[in-house]
């Protein structure tokens, strides 16, 4: 286990230093990047912009500024460009939005991504199946800015059943917040909801035709024992590598664009504006948020991998 | 005549494909008596497994179509309800699989899996008590610390022992009836050996009857009381082990004696084969199946051999137009050997 663990950490410092270096990079080589052109302003004369790069390091050589910028972040000093504010307490402000946003519709789009999956796998073939299979497809190909466009324009604007958008912290009003996550939950989940339940159902029938599900079905038990303790468990095992990724990618800023049609002021949406003001520092920061949520996630669900098929044993322990 | 165990008549089974309708298994009748190892013997998609899983109810599916009767005491097999055949299964009629590496489910321990079977088909019994059950079981069937090994998961047991562990699985509940679908096929031969004394013992203990598919006659010259030879989905010869070695009728089955490796005599070049593959199910010959094969064919195959006592014993059936002389000459290679003499494989 311990060396499970190190393992684990120091791939995951790799993965850090290797996004982080190109996300660094590619603000490098975006046309129009000069971040001291944009802080002198529009109308500044040289020299201005010659004593802003100056101060702010940029005319150092790029290795060193990067370095400079790490040791910012991981140091919690580090200053966006446009704003002029600590990047890691903006944040920790918009992470809380950001996590219910995802653990709410992480928990729904499992429990029906698997509801429906079954539901598939069971009735293959029939009707419930192929209507399923149907609106799976809409599910995935309806973009999250359309989904979420046009519930706030039927449910918000004209019929005024929920607010129009924005987030309201849990600890301030359970219900008020519940209220305004309604939305936002059912918009992102949609597209997973849809995956998830195909992924599921493809699972479900190859195990169907495993040659123990043959057995289990020999033995005389029910048909749903069957079912439940032997396809079913087996099937569930991948999503729940598929299930952590998602989750992480949501937390790292992933779910932009519910996010920002929803005005949820989470951490995906911190990430869109400031790339749009090409904001290196943010971005740097968010981009490392999920990347560190997506290792260390996996990381989980090795563990609980080993824990539900006992043939793996995770490497290095 | 008192009443058989299991009584087959006329089994049909047909699945619906993309392709058309296979039919599967066209007519098989035969029955099995308590403490009797009845072989089904018969290459790979001669229908014999479809048979047993038919037997259990496994084949059930949205585009089988089944005719004909499996009686057990009485019991059609065939026409049962689901909920019937669940209460069947398992506890009257139990099956061993062939590959044991794959039969076994990889992520519940032994114990869980046999307790499961148990409980399926005694509601009192408690957990503790089918616990127990689980490691005479598994005891009887030699697998060494029992109780130990019951908290293992299946990749930590060799293939032997979880051929073992099926059987002690199929034992759980004392069956009448064992379908044992190609065993030993999976296995090396030493295992084999053990399984096949296994299932010998088992017949000497319980009086079970036993349906022994396999296409291996080393096996069933071991254990088999009758052998059913089966060629594209129908019995082409049925008759005692005797009847079957030392004056096969049909064929078909002089060619799957004649391609047995046999240690008694000096070993041929190659190995004698039967000339062709088994035919599509899709569209099987007119008449006689095997007489696009056959080097003895004639204008009658054209028409279905009924499955009727030629050799003068009163059970040895087979399904071939051939006079019974005729076929005793055309059969003998010379020095005992049975074979199917094509003209072009003389056998050294």
């Amino acid at each position: 286990m311990t060396r499970f663990v190190v393992r684990r950490l120091i791939s995951m410092s790799l993965v850090l230093v290797a996004i982080s270096i190109m996300t660094f990079l590619i603000f490098q080589a975006i046309p129009n990047g000069d971040p001291a052109q944009r802080l002198a302003g529009r109308t500044s004369t040289p020299e201005t912009v010659a004593a802003v790069r100056h101060t702010w390091g940029f005319d150092k050589p790029l290795p060193e500024q990067y370095v400079t910028t790490m040791k910012k972040i991981f140091s919690g000093e580090v200053i966006s460009y446009t704003q002029q504010v600590n990047v890691l307490d903006e944040v920790k402000r918009d992470l809380p939005a950001t996590l219910s946003l995802a653990l709410g519709a992480g928990i729904i789009w499992l429990a029906l991504g698997v509801l429906f999956g079954v539901l598939s796998a069971v009735t293959a073939g029939r009707f419930t199946d192929r209507a399923l299979t149907v609106l799976a497809l809409i599910g995935v190909s309806t973009p999250v800015f359309l989904v979420g466009a046009v519930m706030l324009y039927f449910l918000a604007f004209k019929l005024g059943l929920f607010p129009n958008g924005g987030y309201v912290p849990l600890t301030q009003d359970p219900l008020d917040w519940l209220y305004h996550m309604i939305l936002p939950w059912t918009a992102l989940s949609i597209l997973f909801i849809g995956v998830y339940s195909r992924v599921l159902r493809a699972n479900l029938l190859d195990a169907m035709n495993e040659d123990y599900v043959r057995t289990a079905r020999a033995k005389g038990i029910s048909q749903r024992r069957v079912l439940v303790r032997h396809v079913l468990r087996n099937s569930l095992i991948p999503i729940v590598s598929l299930w952590s990724l998602d989750f992480a990618a949501v937390i790292g800023g992933g779910a932009i664009l519910t996010e920002s049609v929803f005005n949820l002021q989470g951490v995906g949406q911190y990430a869109a504006t400031s790339i749009q003001t090409l904001d290196v520092p943010p971005v740097l920061v968010i981009v490392m948020l999920g990347a560190f949520t997506v290792v260390v996630l996996s990381a989980i669900a090795d563990v609980i991998f080993a824990l539900l098929d006992p043939r793996i044993r995770l490497s290095g322990t | 005549m008192t009443e058989h165990l299991l009584e087959v008549a006329d089994l049909r089974v047909s699945f619906r494909t993309e392709d058309g309708v296979v039919q599967a298994v066209d007519g098989v009748s035969f029955h099995v008596d308590a403490g009797e190892v009845l072989a089904i013997v018969g290459e790979s998609g001669s229908g014999k497994s479809v048979t047993g899983m038919t037997l259990m109810g496994l084949t059930r599916g949205p585009n089988a179509r089944f005719e004909g009767s499996a009686r057990l005491r009485g019991t059609d097999l065939v026409a049962a309800s689901e909920t019937q055949l669940r209460a069947i299964r398992g506890a009257q009629i139990a099956m061993v699989f062939q590959d044991p590496m794959t039969a076994l489910n990889p992520v519940q321990r032994i114990g869980v899996q046999i307790v499961e079977q148990i409980r399926a088909h005694d509601a009192e019994i408690s957990r503790d008590a089918a616990g127990k059950r689980a490691v005479e079981l598994m005891e009887r069937v030699g697998v060494p610390r029992a109780a130990e090994r019951l908290r293992s998961y299946p990749h930590e047991f060799s293939g032997g022992m979880r051929q073992r562990v099926m059987i002690a699985m199929a034992l759980s509940c004392s069956p009448s009836l064992l379908i044992a679908d190609e065993p030993t096929t999976a296995l090396d031969v030493t295992i084999q050996a053990q399984i096949i004394e296994e299932i010998r013992r088992l017949r000497r203990e319980t009086d079970a009857g036993v349906i022994l598919i396999t296409h291996d006659l080393g096996v069933v010259a071991d254990v088999a009381d009758r052998i059913a030879v089966m060629y594209a989905g129908r019995i082409v010869e049925q008759g005692t082990l005797e009847e079957i070695f030392y004056d096969p009728q049909h064929p078909y089955t002089w060619g799957l004696l004649g391609s047995i490796t046999r240690i008694d005599r000096e070993r041929p070049e190659r190995l004698p084969t039967i000339p062709g593959s088994p035919p599509s199910l899709l569209h099987p010959p007119q008449g006689c199946h095997f007489r696009t094969r056959c080097p003895h064919e004639f204008e009658r195959c054209a028409d279905v051999p009924p499955l009727e006592a030629r050799s003068g014993e009163p059970a040895h059936c087979d399904r071939c137009w051939l006079a019974p002389q005729e076929k005793r000459r055309l059969r003998d290679l010379g020095d005992g050997e049975i074979g199917l003499a094509t003209g072009e494989t003389v056998i050294a």
